[in-house]
């Protein structure tokens, strides 16, 4: 019987709409009762000023393990998961080779336990190799623990596939986490618009991502099966989720901290470090997103974390991978997009990190009743500091917001009732 | 001439037009002009940059431009290296920071580069010590074909406030359009852009031009008509659907040439294709600068060559 006490912290549970100064007990990696006069803990977390929150979820990060593991493996992806507040996390199947049969889905569960972090759960290819042609195992890969199914990198692009994919996984009850570019007017480098006109530089318009998303709303229309938006960059995108949940369609959706931030303007010098996909867009878009957190159409936060080393993003603009690592200050920053100017309050910011996300992808967490598992985070909520990439725990340094001055941060990440990190000098 | 140069030039790069300011394109402009002179004489050297080595970095194509900064270096009285990307390490897999560091080691002090990715001569100064001179970066910019029309128009006319230019053709795609946009406008001309819409985007009114689909709504209007050259490449990528549609509605025909001003000034940064975007008469004809340009370019390359070596305090 290991005993964790956290004492002194304000509770923050939005599964049951809680906030209030609590202490909190996990037993035998469990939500426990409270200890009895003269119970003592084997070990006590002081949560003094800090908000004590179910364990943070992260449903879209890259791994890149098998076959890249210069920049980045489960163990590092681990690291600054919990580095960064997180608990659960899960990771992108565009590995090489890709995470499409039921022995990769292994291999990541295994790695995950072995190393004995972040819970790791790994979403599976929709289709062979990712190329969009043919269903893969999603059954096999299902039973044997893929929490999810996306082709991501890339959405599917052939329609009758789709469709066949959507039936299927319905008959599972399985989420399909879909990137949204329509591949004809992809390839570009950046948003399409003045900036990209003025750069020179080829560009992917907004409509690529809502193309896909009206495709796949209205061939799931008669299927019903969970469909997800992953990372929606465009005021359009939102609007489309907006009336098809109105119109009582199976549709959620996530957005990236850069999105809640940056436009393309900061593509102007050509630094990689701001190329993304989908790229950073316009103060319109980042205004509709915002939105769209504030009034549900969003449903949870995911930082879409793909580490890349800098002698691959060290090139022109236009060849360079897109992509930014964000585990690590993605907290601070919805903080930063979010809370800060008021448009939501922390149990929402709270609310969509753990239950919304936990919903999403049918995991039975982001809660802190009694019996729940002992996953928390703790937050000091008016932490000051500054991002530094160059101590992140990641293998990889690609981030837009080194040198940014942030307010609020993790202290401690609690999985499954053992403290798997914790601040140093708190 | 050094104690000028300090005060009106200090930058160590010559990336793009954007930036610049209209007091220090007049200022290289008239440094070409005490270049110019040079060309003219039977020994077609000074000392300017003597002892200094140029490196032609270029991984496209280009005979006339590299030819045109080749000579420009040697009319200084510098060393030139020509480096074509094909014959290189690039094919090996090398980068464009580390091939141009390797070269950097041997001690050279102005790298030329041409490049087909936007940004690529930004990307290298922010890796390199030496001075970095754009000679065309993907679709963005081209700072001395800009200046060298800039120059150009100011010889034809005595000024360029005030004037009416016109760039015709596939503009979306063109690092000259942008760098001439740039230049003019900061000098008070207007710039009116023509083309189909698939190569010319509406955003580009947002940058200060006038965008117009009919060509010859506005040929009868222009002082200067800056002719592009069509590149085929576009009828696959369904931007214009046949090099006959193009010439009929964008090419400078002899038909349209009698609907402009008496002495319309007919400019092409080259290569040209005879009898599409422009007619033989007209580009061999007296209203024609085509010839004019590659002169000019040469005294603007040397301006540019010398004004990095002075400006970074070299």
């Amino acid at each position: 019987m290991s005993t964790l006490l956290i004492k002194n912290g304000t509770i923050v549970d939005p599964s049951r709409n809680f906030q209030g100064k609590a202490d909190l007990v996990i037993r035998d990696g469990k939500i426990g009762s409270p200890l009895g006069p003269g119970g003592k803990p084997d070990r006590m977390l002081d949560a003094r000023g800090c908000y004590v929150v179910p364990g943070l979820i992260d449903i879209h990060c890259h791994f890149r393990e098998p076959g890249e593991e210069e920049e980045e493996d489960v163990a590092s992806g681990s690291e600054a998961a919990v580095a960064g507040g997180f608990t659960t996390v899960c990771c992108m199947p565009n590995t090489k080779p890709p995470l499409d049969n039921e022995g990769q889905v292994e291999f990541v569960l295994r790695e995950s336990e072995r190393v004995g972090l972040a819970n790791v759960y790994p979403v599976g290819a929709i289709t062979k190799g990712r190329e969009g042609k043919e269903l893969a195992e999603l059954a096999l890969m299902h039973q044997r623990g893929a929490i999810a199914f996306s082709d991501d990198g890339s959405g599917v692009a052939d329609a009758s596939v789709m469709r066949k994919a959507l039936q299927y996984a319905q008959m599972l009850d399985a989420v399909l986490m879909q990137h949204c570019e329509e591949p004809t007017l992809a390839g570009g480098a950046m948003h399409a618009g003045v900036v990209s006109t003025t750069l020179g530089l080829p560009g992917i318009p907004a409509e690529a991502e809502q193309l896909m998303i009206a495709r796949d709303l209205l061939l799931n229309r008669t299927i019903g099966c969970r469909y997800h938006v992953c990372h929606i960059s465009t005021a359009g995108s939102v609007e489309l989720v907006r009336r098809a949940k109105q119109d009582g369609l199976r549709v959620t959706a996530e957005v990236a901290p850069h999105h809640l931030l940056l436009t393309d303007e900061a593509c102007r010098g050509y630094d990689t470090n701001y190329k993304m996909n989908p790229p950073l867009r316009t103060a319109s878009d980042i205004a509709a997103c915002i939105e769209g957190v504030k009034d549900g159409t969003i449903d949870c936060l995911a930082c879409d974390h793909a580490p890349h080393l800098s002698e691959e993003k060290e090139l022109e603009f236009y060849y360079a991978p897109p992509g930014v690592v964000g585990l690590e200050c993605a907290l601070a920053l919805y903080i930063k997009a979010l809370v800060q100017p008021g448009h939501i309050s922390w149990m929402k910011l709270i609310e969509l990190m753990t239950v919304n996300p936990a919903r999403i992808v049918g995991l039975k967490k982001g809660a802190l009743a009694e019996g729940a598992e002992g996953d928390v985070t703790v937050i000091d909520p008016e932490m000051s500091w500054t991002i530094d990439p160059g101590q992140f725990k990641s293998k990889s340094r690609n981030c837009p917001f080194g040198g940014w001055q942030v307010k609020g941060r993790a202290t401690a990440t609690v999985v499954n009732g053992q403290v798997k990190w914790q601040l140093v000098g708190k | 001439m050094t104690a000028r140069a300090s005060h009106r030039w200090t930058r160590k790069h010559l990336l793009g037009l954007e930036d610049l300011s209209a007091e220090e394109i007049r200022y290289a402009l008239d440094t070409a002009d005490s270049f110019k002179e040079v060309s003219t004489r039977s020994v077609k050297k000074v000392p300017a940059l003597r002892g200094r080595v140029v490196v032609n970095l270029f991984f496209e194509d280009s005979t006339r431009t590299r030819t045109s900064f080749a000579l420009a270096a040697q009319r200084l009285s510098a060393d030139i290296i020509d480096f074509s990307a094909k014959t290189s390490s690039v094919q090996k897999g090398e980068t464009l920071i580390d091939t141009a560091r390797n070269i950097e080691a041997m001690g050279i002090d102005i790298i030329v580069v041409r490049h087909p990715a936007g940004g690529a001569a930004e990307l290298l100064s922010r890796h390199v010590k030496c001075s970095v001179v754009n000679a065309g970066d993907g679709a963005h910019e081209h700072p001395t074909q800009g200046l060298l029309d800039l120059y150009t128009i100011r010889e034809r006319f005595g000024k360029i406030a005030g004037l009416k230019v016109a760039i015709v053709g596939d503009i979306v795609n063109s690092r000259v359009a942008r760098s001439d946009l740039w230049g003019l406008r900061k000098l008070g001309a207007e710039v009116i852009l023509v083309g189909p819409p698939t190569l010319l985007p509406r955003s580009f009114e947002q940058l200060g031009a006038r965008v117009v689909y009919d060509f010859d709504e506005v040929v009868g209007e222009v002082d200067v008509l800056n002719m592009l050259r069509v590149q085929f490449e576009r009828i696959k990528t369904s931007q214009f659907p046949s090099v006959r549609e193009f010439t009929r509605l964008f090419g400078l025909t002899g038909d349209r040439f009698r609907r402009c001003k008496k002495d319309v000034f007919v400019m092409h940064p080259g290569p040209m294709n005879r009898g599409i975007e422009i007619s033989s008469e007209i580009a061999d004809g007296p209203q024609s600068g085509i010839l004019t340009q590659v002169t000019n370019g040469l005294a603007v390359r040397m301006a540019a060559l010398f004004l990095v070596t002075h400006g970074s305090g070299g």
